[in-house]
């Protein structure tokens, strides 16, 4: 905090399923740490109850999740469900990662904000996220 | 949500609530003092853990093996993991949580990620209230882990009626524990990753150096554990437990109990002082207009505190 009470971005960036690969999480976690933001990172192969456990208790204000494996029509409704579950309905949400053109619309309509498939710059999803936290106490 | 009601969640257990203020008390909002107000009286009865050690070392693993051992003995768990924020870019990435993954399903754990926020108030004041959220929100053992590099860290260590000091083989971790007088806060020692060559050595030294007693009558333990494997935590939570009724039956409770009082107020007297001095915004370029002055030695930095708090004074 830098003086008085000013309001920290915090971001949990989390890898549903099973693939292992988290070379693309960790550069979006580590952009978003160099624009200033705290970045709760949880390692690879997170159940949806874990990812909407660790935004519950870290009280993050957005949640990225990172996925290659192809399973994200699958696992993002069930970690939309899992937020639910707990109550967390204010953060904002967005997907990186292997994504087809034909299933952006379904996961915007899950609540998706931003989804930013491969060629999506670093600096477009720093944009995305400090644009879509709403002043908070 | 008014600051009754989330005082409300935390004390019945509600982690939704408790995480919300969690975050006010962190930020040192206003509200987030009002919240600490009503939560304050209730706090008092867990045991707290400070788990320290460098980077690497191994301290989430241990903590994450710990947690996994006081839950077998029935109690629940608080733990805040600090990591530093980058001092260019007030950022932090919390990595503490992959070692400690599989406490994320169990109800009764709470966990959260702390960066250091190269704060005007200090940090160890701002982890000591977190603890006091956990605390009067039921929690058993509130364990704090901290890279124990600098000043902050000791302070933060401090705070935690038992320290464990993590040192690794190989490393030269003794010495330079020894070095930031890390060492004679350490009420515990852990030799973590024993399965690496030079760990009895490491094991002996600390041993000759523990013969000094210290003069509060704690026998400091220096154990082995290979936290990665859950070795060795068995004899950590016994260690702990010894600990706290040590704590209990010699006084020292009673003691420490006040010297922390004494401690958190001198260090909130500091930041309400240093908040109503140079807080808001225009106080911010007083602070500066005052770091340019002393910086060239226009006036000395006694004499320019002397003035931001007089002014202060005047408002
Ligand atoms: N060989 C060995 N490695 C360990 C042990 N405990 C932890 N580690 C590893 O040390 C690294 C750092 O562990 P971590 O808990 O993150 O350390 P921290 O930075 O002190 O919190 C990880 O790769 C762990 O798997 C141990 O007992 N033996
Ligand atoms: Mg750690």
């Amino acid at each position: 905090m830098t003086t008085t009470e000013q309001r920290q971005i915090r971001v949990l960036i989390a890898k549903p399923g099973l693939d292992g690969h988290d070379r693309g999480a960790k550069v979006v976690a580590r952009a978003l740490r160099d624009s200033g933001m705290e970045v709760i990172y949880t390692g690879i192969r997170q159940t949806p109850e874990m990812i909407a456990e660790a935004a519950l208790q870290e009280d993050v204000d957005v949640v990225g999740l990172s996925i290659l494996s192809g399973a994200h029509m699958e696992l993002f409704p069930r970690v939309v469900e899992a937020l639910k579950a707990r109550g967390v309905s204010d953060v904002v949400l967005f997907a990186g990662g292997i994504i087809p053109e034909e299933d952006v619309a379904a996961l915007r309509a899950l609540g998706f904000r931003g989804i930013f498939r491969p060629g999506a710059s670093t600096q477009e999803i720093v944009e995305f996220v400090r644009a879509s936290v709403e002043p908070r106490e | 949500m008014t600051v009754d009601e989330l005082a409300e969640g935390v004390l019945r257990g509600d982690r939704r609530l408790l995480a919300r203020a969690m975050t006010l008390v962190e930020n040192r909002t206003p509200r987030g003092r009002h919240l600490l107000r009503l939560l304050y009286p209730h706090s008092g009865r867990a045991h707290t853990v400070g788990v320290t050690g460098s980077a690497g070392s191994g301290k989430s693993t241990l903590t994450g093996a710990l947690t996994h051992e006081l839950r077998r003995r029935g109690k629940t768990v608080g733990i805040i993991a600090v990591d530093p924020t980058s001092p260019f870019t007030s950022g932090a990435i919390l990595g503490d949580r992959i070692r400690m993954q599989d406490l994320t399903g169990d109800h009764d754990v709470f966990m959260r990620s702390v960066a250091t926020r190269g704060s005007l108030g200090g940090l160890s004041e701002a982890v000591a209230d977190l603890m006091c959220v956990l605390d009067a929100a039921g929690k058993d053992v509130v364990i704090v882990e901290t890279v124990g590099a600098g000043q902050d860290e000791v302070e933060v260590a401090r705070t935690a009626q038992t320290t464990v000091l993590v040192l690794t083989p190989g490393t030269g971790d003794d010495i330079q524990a020894m070095k930031a007088g890390i060492m004679e806060i350490a009420d515990i020692l852990v030799v973590n990753k024993a399965d690496l060559p030079g760990a009895d050595t490491l094991l002996g030294h600390l041993r000759a150096l523990l013969m000094l007693n210290r003069a509060e009558g704690w026998q400091v333990p220096v154990q082995r554990a290979i936290a990665s494997r859950e070795e060795g935590v068995v004899e950590l939570a016994d260690a702990i437990e010894q600990r706290r009724r040590f704590l209990e039956t010699s006084g020292a409770l009673e003691t420490a109990r006040r010297e922390r009082a004494r401690h958190q107020l001198l260090a909130a007297m500091r930041s309400a002082l240093i908040r109503r001095a140079v807080g808001e915004s225009e106080g911010v370029s007083r602070l500066e207009e005052a770091v340019e002055r002393v910086a060239s030695r226009e006036i000395d930095p006694h004499t320019a505190a002397e003035e931001l708090i007089e002014q202060v004074r005047e408002r």
